[in-house]
């Protein structure tokens, strides 16, 4: 996977697929120290011990339709190979804690890419999972929270099209503002 | 510079458009909707299922046709990915393989406006070779 929103967009799945309430997605910029670290954190049904000791391993999934799990051997991968570092938790009933990291200056390290399209799916998920995302720059910072977008919206679907594109470009153009590096 | 968008100007546009159009009832006969499930795990979004996704919402739009395109797990045909499940109203769900912008454009003109079937079908009734 070659952009860090695709990553997202992956590992969030995760969350709502255990049933989480909310996902806490923070994306931190730091170029001083090298380091470009995003955590996930959500309160789902989480993992026993044994299934995360085996939740980097590409070909344990707790899934039926398949007989791999890629997303976070992909994950870790990524971040390995550009000097960073992968760090998974979990406590069952009480939820999933990631914290990844990649080398800021790295060549190896995937771009972020369209982060507004990854939230915007992750937003009008099927469990009603809420997202909070949060994004900090050298510049400043940028905080996104799906349940003051639903509490404007009042009922109406965020899917509506004209909607779906102002939250994309609100997105867009905040993340301009706090001028984050690709 | 123009002022950057938030959460006052959504509440204006969300006026706006709800003064424009009749809200549809919650829930109200979704099976007389066109629906498409696009297969959203590792191994679509490694394949590229999120722009096919956007494709089909923009398009659709664009074309104004009505549909609720949504995401949806792995369905088991990561080899043919990305997949997406295509619902007519009042039909069997139809799987599609190997959907890309192209494909995602000959599915909207040939089988949701014309109601044709277009190659690339995955038949339900696959198995693989350990079932």
């Amino acid at each position: 996977m070659n952009q860090l929103a695709l990553h997202i967009l992956d590992i969030a799945q995760n969350s709502i697929r255990a049933n989480a309430s909310l996902i806490e997605i923070q994306v931190k910029e730091q170029p001083d120290k090298d380091q470009y670290s995003i955590t996930i954190n959500d309160d789902g049904h989480g993992m026993s011990p044994a299934q995360l000791e085996q939740a980097t391993n590409p070909f344990f999934t707790t899934q039926t339709t398949r007989k791999v799990g890629l997303g976070l051997p992909l994950l870790k991968h990524n971040a390995e190979q550009t000097g960073g570092h992968f760090q998974l938790r979990s406590d069952e009933n009480i939820g999933t804690q990631l914290k990844v990291s990649f080398g800021f200056k790295h060549i190896d390290r995937p771009i972020l890419g369209d982060i507004a399209g990854s939230l915007l799916i992750l937003l009008s998920n099927e469990n009603n999972t809420e997202i909070h995302y949060s994004h900090q720059t050298p510049k400043g910072q940028f905080e996104f929270d799906s349940r003051e977008i639903k509490k404007e919206l009042d009922g109406m679907p965020i899917s509506t099209p004209s909607i779906r594109k102002f939250l994309l470009e609100m997105i867009r153009e905040n993340l301009e503002q706090i001028q984050i590096s690709e | 510079m123009s002022k950057v968008k938030s959460l006052a100007d959504l509440k204006k546009l969300k006026e706006e458009v709800q003064s424009k159009i009749k809200l549809r009832e919650k829930g109200d006969h979704p099976e007389n909707l066109i629906q498409i499930k696009v297969s959203m795990a590792t191994c679509g979004i490694a394949s590229g299922a999120k722009d096919t996704m956007n494709h089909f919402i923009e398009e659709l739009d664009h074309q104004g046709i009505d549909a609720l395109v949504t995401q949806t797990g792995c369905m088991g045909f990561c080899y043919a990915e990305p997949t997406i499940e295509l619902t007519m109203p009042g039909r069997e769900p139809v799987i599609y393989g190997y959907v890309d912008k192209e494909k995602a454009q000959e599915i909207i003109d040939k089988h949701i406006k014309r109601n044709e079937l277009v190659d690339g079908i995955i038949p339900v009734s696959y198995k693989t070779i350990d079932e």
